[in-house]
Protein backbone atom coordinates (compact mmCIF):
# COMPACT_ATOMS: atom_id res chain seq x y z
CA UNK A 1 0.00 0.00 0.00
CA UNK A 2 1.43 3.35 -1.00
CA UNK A 3 -0.05 5.11 2.02
CA UNK A 4 2.23 3.36 4.50
CA UNK A 5 2.05 3.41 8.28
CA UNK A 6 5.14 5.59 8.27
CA UNK A 7 3.58 8.12 5.93
CA UNK A 8 0.38 8.20 7.97
CA UNK A 9 2.46 8.69 11.12
CA UNK A 10 4.40 11.57 9.59
CA UNK A 11 1.20 13.42 8.66
CA UNK A 12 -0.33 12.68 12.06
CA UNK A 13 2.72 14.03 13.85
CA UNK A 14 2.56 17.23 11.78
CA UNK A 15 -1.08 17.64 12.84
CA UNK A 16 -0.02 17.07 16.47
CA UNK A 17 2.59 19.81 16.03
CA UNK A 18 -0.08 22.24 14.80
CA UNK A 19 -2.15 21.35 17.86
CA UNK A 20 0.79 21.82 20.23
CA UNK A 21 1.45 25.29 18.83
CA UNK A 22 -2.18 26.19 19.54
CA UNK A 23 -2.84 26.73 15.82
CA UNK A 24 -5.28 23.87 15.29
CA UNK A 25 -8.52 24.97 13.67
CA UNK A 26 -11.45 23.27 15.37
CA UNK A 27 -14.47 22.15 13.40
CA UNK A 28 -17.51 24.36 13.89
CA UNK A 29 -20.85 23.51 12.33
CA UNK A 30 -23.63 26.01 11.66
CA UNK A 31 -27.11 24.44 11.58
CA UNK A 32 -28.91 27.49 10.23
CA UNK A 33 -28.67 29.99 7.38
CA UNK A 34 -25.97 32.65 7.72
CA UNK A 35 -27.39 35.60 9.67
CA UNK A 36 -26.96 37.80 12.74
CA UNK A 37 -28.28 34.97 14.89
CA UNK A 38 -27.14 31.44 14.07
CA UNK A 39 -27.38 27.95 15.51
CA UNK A 40 -23.99 26.43 16.18
CA UNK A 41 -22.63 22.98 17.04
CA UNK A 42 -19.32 23.56 18.78
CA UNK A 43 -17.31 21.65 19.67
CA UNK A 44 -18.34 18.84 17.32
CA UNK A 45 -21.11 16.80 18.91
CA UNK A 46 -22.01 19.48 21.49
CA UNK A 47 -25.66 20.49 21.93
CA UNK A 48 -26.81 23.17 19.49
CA UNK A 49 -26.55 26.72 20.76
CA UNK A 50 -28.14 29.91 19.45
CA UNK A 51 -25.53 32.65 19.33
CA UNK A 52 -25.08 36.10 17.85
CA UNK A 53 -22.62 36.01 14.97
CA UNK A 54 -19.94 38.71 15.08
CA UNK A 55 -17.33 37.00 12.89
CA UNK A 56 -18.96 36.72 9.46
CA UNK A 57 -18.05 38.76 6.38
CA UNK A 58 -21.80 39.27 5.96
CA UNK A 59 -21.29 43.06 6.12
CA UNK A 60 -24.48 44.01 4.30
CA UNK A 61 -26.61 41.21 5.71
CA UNK A 62 -27.33 39.92 2.21
CA UNK A 63 -26.24 36.29 2.71
CA UNK A 64 -29.80 35.15 3.34
CA UNK A 65 -31.72 38.14 1.98
CA UNK A 66 -35.05 37.01 0.42
CA UNK A 67 -34.49 38.91 -2.84
CA UNK A 68 -31.03 37.38 -3.23
CA UNK A 69 -32.26 33.88 -2.46
CA UNK A 70 -35.12 34.32 -4.95
CA UNK A 71 -32.68 35.47 -7.62
CA UNK A 72 -30.50 32.42 -6.99
CA UNK A 73 -33.59 30.21 -7.42
CA UNK A 74 -34.37 31.98 -10.69
CA UNK A 75 -30.83 31.34 -11.91
CA UNK A 76 -31.14 27.68 -11.00
CA UNK A 77 -34.57 27.34 -12.61
CA UNK A 78 -33.79 29.18 -15.84
CA UNK A 79 -30.08 28.49 -16.44
CA UNK A 80 -29.46 25.21 -14.65
CA UNK A 81 -27.18 24.03 -11.89
CA UNK A 82 -23.72 24.07 -13.44
CA UNK A 83 -21.90 24.99 -16.64
CA UNK A 84 -19.69 21.88 -16.88
CA UNK A 85 -17.09 24.03 -18.60
CA UNK A 86 -14.52 26.70 -18.16
CA UNK A 87 -15.57 30.15 -19.36
CA UNK A 88 -13.82 30.18 -22.74
CA UNK A 89 -15.09 26.81 -24.05
CA UNK A 90 -18.83 26.71 -23.39
CA UNK A 91 -19.14 28.17 -19.90
CA UNK A 92 -20.16 31.77 -20.54
CA UNK A 93 -23.84 32.65 -20.43
CA UNK A 94 -25.36 36.03 -21.15
CA UNK A 95 -25.79 36.47 -17.39
CA UNK A 96 -22.01 36.22 -16.85
CA UNK A 97 -21.63 39.15 -19.26
CA UNK A 98 -24.48 41.00 -17.55
CA UNK A 99 -22.85 40.62 -14.12
CA UNK A 100 -19.47 41.74 -15.47
CA UNK A 101 -21.04 44.86 -16.99
CA UNK A 102 -22.96 45.66 -13.82
CA UNK A 103 -19.84 45.26 -11.67
CA UNK A 104 -17.85 47.54 -14.00
CA UNK A 105 -20.53 50.23 -13.72
CA UNK A 106 -20.80 49.85 -9.95
CA UNK A 107 -17.05 50.03 -9.32
CA UNK A 108 -16.48 52.72 -11.96
CA UNK A 109 -14.02 50.57 -13.92
CA UNK A 110 -13.70 50.00 -17.68
CA UNK A 111 -14.16 46.22 -17.70
CA UNK A 112 -14.55 43.23 -15.40
CA UNK A 113 -13.73 39.52 -15.59
CA UNK A 114 -15.28 36.98 -13.22
CA UNK A 115 -13.16 34.40 -11.42
CA UNK A 116 -14.27 31.47 -9.24
CA UNK A 117 -13.06 33.46 -6.22
CA UNK A 118 -11.06 36.55 -5.38
CA UNK A 119 -8.31 34.19 -4.26
CA UNK A 120 -8.23 33.00 -7.88
CA UNK A 121 -8.34 36.58 -9.22
CA UNK A 122 -5.36 37.47 -7.03
CA UNK A 123 -3.52 34.30 -7.99
CA UNK A 124 -3.92 34.99 -11.70
CA UNK A 125 -3.76 38.72 -12.30
CA UNK A 126 -0.04 39.39 -11.73
CA UNK A 127 1.28 36.57 -13.89
CA UNK A 128 -1.11 37.57 -16.68
CA UNK A 129 0.10 41.16 -16.99
CA UNK A 130 3.68 41.41 -15.66
CA UNK A 131 7.06 39.91 -16.53
CA UNK A 132 10.59 39.90 -15.19
CA UNK A 133 11.25 43.46 -16.39
CA UNK A 134 8.59 44.72 -13.96
CA UNK A 135 8.31 45.23 -10.22
CA UNK A 136 5.46 44.81 -7.75
CA UNK A 137 5.62 46.98 -4.62
CA UNK A 138 3.25 45.69 -1.95
CA UNK A 139 2.09 46.76 1.50
CA UNK A 140 3.47 44.26 4.02
CA UNK A 141 0.04 43.33 5.38
CA UNK A 142 -1.72 42.48 2.11
CA UNK A 143 -3.94 39.43 2.02
CA UNK A 144 -2.30 36.00 1.68
CA UNK A 145 -3.91 35.44 -1.73
CA UNK A 146 -2.11 38.51 -3.11
CA UNK A 147 1.16 37.23 -1.65
CA UNK A 148 0.61 33.91 -3.41
CA UNK A 149 -0.22 35.62 -6.71
CA UNK A 150 2.86 37.82 -6.49
CA UNK A 151 5.05 34.80 -5.83
CA UNK A 152 3.62 33.03 -8.88
CA UNK A 153 4.64 35.94 -11.11
CA UNK A 154 8.12 36.38 -12.62
CA UNK A 155 8.20 40.11 -11.83
CA UNK A 156 10.56 41.25 -9.10
CA UNK A 157 8.76 42.29 -5.93
CA UNK A 158 9.39 44.50 -2.96
CA UNK A 159 7.40 45.56 0.09
CA UNK A 160 6.80 48.71 2.13
CA UNK A 161 5.88 49.17 5.78
CA UNK A 162 2.15 48.97 6.40
CA UNK A 163 0.52 52.21 5.11
CA UNK A 164 3.85 54.06 5.38
CA UNK A 165 3.79 56.49 2.46
CA UNK A 166 7.36 57.71 2.96
CA UNK A 167 8.57 54.12 2.72
CA UNK A 168 6.44 53.51 -0.38
CA UNK A 169 7.92 56.62 -2.00
CA UNK A 170 11.42 55.37 -1.24
CA UNK A 171 10.61 52.05 -2.93
CA UNK A 172 9.09 53.79 -5.96
CA UNK A 173 12.30 55.81 -6.32
CA UNK A 174 14.42 52.69 -5.93
CA UNK A 175 12.62 50.88 -8.74
CA UNK A 176 12.49 53.65 -11.36
CA UNK A 177 14.58 51.49 -13.70
CA UNK A 178 11.82 48.91 -14.06
CA UNK A 179 9.48 48.79 -17.08
CA UNK A 180 6.30 48.75 -14.99
CA UNK A 181 5.81 49.51 -11.30
CA UNK A 182 2.63 48.08 -9.77
CA UNK A 183 1.72 49.14 -6.25
CA UNK A 184 -0.46 46.59 -4.44
CA UNK A 185 -2.62 47.10 -1.37
CA UNK A 186 -5.79 45.95 0.32
CA UNK A 187 -8.45 48.69 0.38
CA UNK A 188 -9.52 47.65 3.88
CA UNK A 189 -7.08 45.38 5.69
CA UNK A 190 -8.90 42.31 6.93
CA UNK A 191 -7.16 41.90 10.28
CA UNK A 192 -6.85 45.58 11.29
CA UNK A 193 -9.77 47.26 9.58
CA UNK A 194 -7.37 49.94 8.35
CA UNK A 195 -8.25 51.95 5.25
CA UNK A 196 -5.33 52.22 2.84
CA UNK A 197 -4.74 55.95 2.10
CA UNK A 198 -5.57 55.60 -1.58
CA UNK A 199 -5.55 59.36 -2.22
CA UNK A 200 -1.90 59.58 -1.18
CA UNK A 201 -1.05 56.34 -2.94
CA UNK A 202 -2.60 57.45 -6.22
CA UNK A 203 -0.70 60.75 -6.00
CA UNK A 204 2.57 58.86 -5.46
CA UNK A 205 1.77 56.53 -8.35
CA UNK A 206 1.19 59.55 -10.60
CA UNK A 207 4.48 61.12 -9.51
CA UNK A 208 6.53 57.95 -10.02
CA UNK A 209 4.73 56.51 -13.04
CA UNK A 210 3.27 53.48 -11.31
CA UNK A 211 0.01 51.56 -11.57
CA UNK A 212 -2.04 50.58 -8.54
CA UNK A 213 -4.02 47.43 -7.69
CA UNK A 214 -6.47 47.42 -4.79
CA UNK A 215 -8.03 44.29 -3.30
CA UNK A 216 -11.32 45.71 -2.08
CA UNK A 217 -12.85 42.47 -0.81
CA UNK A 218 -13.52 43.93 2.65
CA UNK A 219 -14.91 47.18 1.20
CA UNK A 220 -17.00 46.55 -1.92
CA UNK A 221 -20.65 47.36 -1.31
CA UNK A 222 -20.26 49.48 1.83
CA UNK A 223 -17.13 51.67 2.00
CA UNK A 224 -17.63 55.09 0.40
CA UNK A 225 -20.76 57.23 0.40
CA UNK A 226 -22.53 54.92 -2.07
CA UNK A 227 -20.65 51.75 -1.20
CA UNK A 228 -18.43 51.61 -4.29
CA UNK A 229 -15.39 50.92 -2.17
CA UNK A 230 -12.23 52.42 -0.77
CA UNK A 231 -11.53 54.33 -3.97
CA UNK A 232 -14.86 56.12 -3.60
CA UNK A 233 -14.13 56.87 0.07
CA UNK A 234 -10.93 58.68 -0.93
CA UNK A 235 -12.35 60.26 -4.11
CA UNK A 236 -9.92 58.52 -6.48
CA UNK A 237 -12.18 56.27 -8.55
CA UNK A 238 -10.43 57.28 -11.79
CA UNK A 239 -6.98 56.84 -10.29
CA UNK A 240 -7.23 53.09 -9.69
CA UNK A 241 -5.98 50.78 -12.43
CA UNK A 242 -7.09 47.40 -11.06
CA UNK A 243 -9.59 46.34 -8.40
CA UNK A 244 -9.92 42.74 -7.32
CA UNK A 245 -12.90 41.92 -5.17
CA UNK A 246 -15.23 39.15 -4.06
CA UNK A 247 -18.91 38.24 -4.08
CA UNK A 248 -18.17 36.13 -1.01
CA UNK A 249 -18.34 38.89 1.60
CA UNK A 250 -20.52 42.02 1.57
CA UNK A 251 -21.80 41.33 -1.94
CA UNK A 252 -23.93 38.30 -1.11
CA UNK A 253 -21.47 36.01 0.62
CA UNK A 254 -21.62 32.93 -1.62
CA UNK A 255 -18.53 32.81 -3.82
CA UNK A 256 -16.92 34.28 -6.90
CA UNK A 257 -14.55 37.15 -7.45
CA UNK A 258 -13.32 39.39 -10.20
CA UNK A 259 -10.60 41.52 -11.73
CA UNK A 260 -11.99 44.91 -12.70
CA UNK A 261 -10.02 47.71 -14.27
CA UNK A 262 -8.33 49.01 -17.41
CA UNK A 263 -9.69 47.31 -20.54
CA UNK A 264 -6.38 45.87 -21.78
CA UNK A 265 -5.46 44.50 -18.36
CA UNK A 266 -8.80 42.70 -18.06
CA UNK A 267 -8.44 41.38 -21.62
CA UNK A 268 -4.98 40.00 -20.82
CA UNK A 269 -6.46 38.23 -17.80
CA UNK A 270 -9.10 36.73 -20.08
CA UNK A 271 -6.36 35.44 -22.37
CA UNK A 272 -3.74 34.40 -19.84
CA UNK A 273 -4.87 34.16 -16.20
CA UNK A 274 -4.57 30.50 -15.29
CA UNK A 275 -7.26 30.32 -12.55
CA UNK A 276 -9.68 31.83 -15.09
CA UNK A 277 -8.61 29.51 -17.91
CA UNK A 278 -8.49 26.29 -15.93
CA UNK A 279 -11.38 26.38 -13.50
CA UNK A 280 -15.13 26.18 -13.96
CA UNK A 281 -17.44 29.10 -14.59
CA UNK A 282 -19.30 30.63 -11.71
CA UNK A 283 -22.59 28.73 -11.27
CA UNK A 284 -25.70 30.41 -12.77
CA UNK A 285 -27.48 30.62 -9.40
CA UNK A 286 -24.57 32.61 -7.94
CA UNK A 287 -24.35 34.83 -11.02
CA UNK A 288 -28.06 35.69 -10.89
CA UNK A 289 -27.91 36.30 -7.14
CA UNK A 290 -24.84 38.53 -7.57
CA UNK A 291 -26.64 40.57 -10.24
CA UNK A 292 -29.47 41.08 -7.73
CA UNK A 293 -26.97 42.11 -5.05
CA UNK A 294 -25.46 44.75 -7.34
CA UNK A 295 -28.99 46.00 -8.06
CA UNK A 296 -29.79 46.19 -4.33
CA UNK A 297 -26.63 48.11 -3.41
CA UNK A 298 -27.00 50.39 -6.47
CA UNK A 299 -30.60 51.43 -5.82
CA UNK A 300 -30.18 52.44 -2.16
CA UNK A 301 -27.50 53.10 0.44
CA UNK A 302 -29.85 51.93 3.18
CA UNK A 303 -27.86 48.81 4.08
CA UNK A 304 -24.40 50.41 4.09
CA UNK A 305 -25.84 53.33 6.10
CA UNK A 306 -27.21 50.90 8.68
CA UNK A 307 -23.84 49.14 8.81
CA UNK A 308 -22.17 52.51 9.39
CA UNK A 309 -24.55 53.25 12.29
CA UNK A 310 -23.99 49.78 13.76
CA UNK A 311 -20.24 50.22 13.49
CA UNK A 312 -20.33 53.61 15.22
CA UNK A 313 -22.53 52.24 18.05
CA UNK A 314 -20.25 49.25 18.60
CA UNK A 315 -17.03 51.27 18.51
CA UNK A 316 -18.45 53.82 20.93
CA UNK A 317 -19.83 51.13 23.28
CA UNK A 318 -16.52 49.27 23.37
CA UNK A 319 -14.55 52.44 23.99
CA UNK A 320 -16.88 53.42 26.83
CA UNK A 321 -16.59 49.91 28.28
CA UNK A 322 -12.81 50.35 28.36
CA UNK A 323 -11.78 47.74 25.81
CA UNK A 324 -8.65 48.48 23.76
CA UNK A 325 -10.00 48.61 20.21
CA UNK A 326 -7.99 49.64 17.19
CA UNK A 327 -9.31 53.06 16.15
CA UNK A 328 -10.97 53.38 12.77
CA UNK A 329 -14.26 53.62 10.97
CA UNK A 330 -14.69 50.27 9.23
CA UNK A 331 -16.90 47.39 10.43
CA UNK A 332 -13.78 45.33 11.17
CA UNK A 333 -12.99 46.09 14.82
CA UNK A 334 -9.94 44.41 16.35
CA UNK A 335 -10.17 44.10 20.13
CA UNK A 336 -6.48 44.17 21.04
CA UNK A 337 -5.34 41.64 23.66
CA UNK A 338 -1.68 41.12 22.57
CA UNK A 339 -1.48 37.72 24.28
CA UNK A 340 -2.60 34.63 22.29
CA UNK A 341 -3.92 32.67 25.27
CA UNK A 342 -5.88 35.65 26.52
CA UNK A 343 -7.45 36.08 23.05
CA UNK A 344 -8.43 32.40 22.96
CA UNK A 345 -9.73 32.35 26.53
CA UNK A 346 -11.81 35.48 26.03
CA UNK A 347 -13.26 34.20 22.74
CA UNK A 348 -14.29 30.98 24.53
CA UNK A 349 -15.92 32.93 27.35
CA UNK A 350 -17.71 35.19 24.88
CA UNK A 351 -19.14 32.07 23.22
CA UNK A 352 -20.46 30.98 26.61
CA UNK A 353 -22.14 34.39 26.76
CA UNK A 354 -23.80 33.72 23.40
CA UNK A 355 -21.44 35.75 21.21
CA UNK A 356 -19.64 33.95 18.40
CA UNK A 357 -16.23 35.53 17.73
CA UNK A 358 -12.73 34.21 17.12
CA UNK A 359 -9.27 35.03 18.51
CA UNK A 360 -6.37 35.61 16.10
CA UNK A 361 -2.67 35.44 16.87
CA UNK A 362 0.75 34.93 15.25
CA UNK A 363 1.31 33.94 12.47
CA UNK A 364 -2.13 35.15 11.24
CA UNK A 365 -1.38 38.57 12.78
CA UNK A 366 2.08 39.92 13.77
CA UNK A 367 3.70 38.42 16.86
CA UNK A 368 2.56 40.15 20.05
CA UNK A 369 -0.56 41.54 18.39
CA UNK A 370 -3.12 38.86 19.34
CA UNK A 371 -6.69 40.04 19.17
CA UNK A 372 -10.34 39.18 18.79
CA UNK A 373 -11.68 40.46 15.50
CA UNK A 374 -15.27 41.66 15.58
CA UNK A 375 -17.16 42.18 12.32
CA UNK A 376 -20.33 44.21 12.22
CA UNK A 377 -23.19 43.58 9.82
CA UNK A 378 -26.26 45.41 8.56
CA UNK A 379 -28.11 42.29 9.74
CA UNK A 380 -27.34 43.27 13.34
CA UNK A 381 -29.86 45.31 15.31
CA UNK A 382 -28.79 47.73 18.05
CA UNK A 383 -30.03 45.18 20.58
CA UNK A 384 -27.51 42.62 19.21
CA UNK A 385 -24.70 45.15 19.38
CA UNK A 386 -25.55 46.15 22.93
CA UNK A 387 -25.57 42.48 23.96
CA UNK A 388 -22.14 42.00 22.40
CA UNK A 389 -20.72 45.06 24.17
CA UNK A 390 -22.27 43.92 27.48
CA UNK A 391 -20.67 40.49 27.07
CA UNK A 392 -17.29 42.09 26.34
CA UNK A 393 -17.69 44.24 29.45
CA UNK A 394 -18.46 41.17 31.58
CA UNK A 395 -15.65 39.01 30.16
CA UNK A 396 -13.21 41.94 30.11
CA UNK A 397 -13.93 42.55 33.78
CA UNK A 398 -13.27 38.87 34.58
CA UNK A 399 -9.79 39.20 33.03
CA UNK A 400 -9.18 42.62 34.57
CA UNK A 401 -8.42 44.39 31.30
CA UNK A 402 -11.11 47.11 31.23
CA UNK A 403 -9.50 50.52 30.95
CA UNK A 404 -6.07 49.04 30.23
CA UNK A 405 -3.97 49.99 27.20
CA UNK A 406 -1.36 48.01 25.30
CA UNK A 407 1.42 48.45 27.85
CA UNK A 408 -0.71 47.50 30.85
CA UNK A 409 -2.25 44.42 29.17
CA UNK A 410 1.22 43.19 28.15
CA UNK A 411 2.53 43.82 31.66
CA UNK A 412 -0.33 41.73 33.04
CA UNK A 413 -0.41 38.86 30.52
CA UNK A 414 2.78 39.09 28.43
CA UNK A 415 2.80 39.04 24.64
CA UNK B 1 30.49 44.20 16.30
CA UNK B 2 32.18 43.89 12.89
CA UNK B 3 31.44 46.21 10.01
CA UNK B 4 29.15 43.83 8.09
CA UNK B 5 27.01 43.12 11.15
CA UNK B 6 26.70 46.83 11.83
CA UNK B 7 25.64 47.59 8.25
CA UNK B 8 23.12 44.73 8.11
CA UNK B 9 21.72 45.63 11.52
CA UNK B 10 21.26 49.25 10.45
CA UNK B 11 19.45 48.12 7.30
CA UNK B 12 17.16 45.76 9.25
CA UNK B 13 16.23 48.49 11.71
CA UNK B 14 15.51 51.05 9.00
CA UNK B 15 13.65 48.63 6.72
CA UNK B 16 11.60 46.63 9.20
CA UNK B 17 11.28 48.38 12.54
CA UNK B 18 8.58 50.96 13.16
CA UNK B 19 9.64 54.13 14.93
CA UNK B 20 7.34 53.51 17.89
CA UNK B 21 8.79 50.03 18.42
CA UNK B 22 10.86 50.12 21.59
CA UNK B 23 12.43 46.65 21.52
CA UNK B 24 16.17 46.71 20.98
CA UNK B 25 17.47 44.68 18.06
CA UNK B 26 20.88 43.03 18.33
CA UNK B 27 22.80 40.74 15.92
CA UNK B 28 21.36 37.77 17.81
CA UNK B 29 17.71 38.88 17.84
CA UNK B 30 15.46 36.37 16.01
CA UNK B 31 13.92 38.26 13.09
CA UNK B 32 11.75 35.80 11.20
CA UNK B 33 10.82 33.26 13.88
CA UNK B 34 9.79 36.16 16.13
CA UNK B 35 7.70 37.81 13.42
CA UNK B 36 9.77 41.02 13.07
CA UNK B 37 10.43 40.14 9.42
CA UNK B 38 8.08 37.84 7.49
CA UNK B 39 9.17 35.57 4.68
CA UNK B 40 7.35 37.75 2.11
CA UNK B 41 9.16 40.92 3.18
CA UNK B 42 12.65 39.43 3.47
CA UNK B 43 13.08 39.82 -0.29
CA UNK B 44 14.27 43.41 0.13
CA UNK B 45 16.91 42.31 2.63
CA UNK B 46 18.17 39.66 0.20
CA UNK B 47 18.36 42.24 -2.58
CA UNK B 48 20.22 44.66 -0.32
CA UNK B 49 22.80 42.02 0.64
CA UNK B 50 23.35 40.95 -2.97
CA UNK B 51 23.85 44.52 -4.15
CA UNK B 52 25.96 45.67 -1.25
CA UNK B 53 28.29 42.65 -1.04
CA UNK B 54 28.22 41.67 -4.74
CA UNK B 55 27.08 38.12 -4.05
CA UNK B 56 24.34 35.91 -5.38
CA UNK B 57 22.38 34.12 -2.65
CA UNK B 58 20.66 31.03 -4.07
CA UNK B 59 17.00 30.67 -3.09
CA UNK B 60 17.60 27.27 -1.51
CA UNK B 61 20.11 28.86 0.86
CA UNK B 62 18.27 32.14 1.50
CA UNK B 63 15.86 30.35 3.81
CA UNK B 64 13.94 31.82 6.75
CA UNK B 65 16.35 29.91 9.03
CA UNK B 66 19.43 31.43 7.38
CA UNK B 67 17.84 34.89 7.58
CA UNK B 68 16.71 34.57 11.18
CA UNK B 69 19.41 36.68 12.83
CA UNK B 70 21.92 39.27 11.67
CA UNK B 71 24.62 36.81 12.78
CA UNK B 72 23.30 34.00 10.57
CA UNK B 73 22.72 36.40 7.67
CA UNK B 74 26.35 37.56 7.81
CA UNK B 75 27.56 33.94 7.96
CA UNK B 76 25.59 33.20 4.79
CA UNK B 77 26.92 36.26 2.97
CA UNK B 78 30.52 35.51 3.95
CA UNK B 79 30.24 31.96 2.59
CA UNK B 80 29.35 33.42 -0.79
CA UNK B 81 31.96 36.19 -0.90
CA UNK B 82 34.95 35.50 -3.09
Amino acid sequence: MAYSTGTRGRFASEIDGIREKGLYKEKRFIHSAQDAEITVEFPEGAPLKKVLNFCANNYLGLSSHPEVVAAAHEGLDTRGYGMSSVRFICGTQDIHRELQNKVSAFLGMEETLLFPSCMDANSGVFEAILGQEDVIIADRLIHASLVDGIRLCSAEYDTFKHMDMAHLEKKLELHQNRRVRLVVTDGVFSMDGDLAPLDEMVALCDRYDAMILVDDSHASGFIGKTGRGTHEHFGVIDGIDIITTTFGKGLGGASGGCVSGRREIVELCRQKARPYLFSNSLAPSIVKASIKVIEIVSRSTERRDKLERNTARFRQGMTEAGLDIRPGETPIVPVMLYNAKLANDMARDMYAEGIYIVGFFFPVVPAGAARIRVQLSAAHEFEHIDRCVAAFRKVGEKYGILGLGKKEIIEKYGN
Amino acid sequence: MDDMKRVVLEYVIEEYIDEEDEDEITPGTPLISSGIVDSFSMVSLKRFLENRYKVSLPDDEATPEAFDTVNSICDLVRRHMG
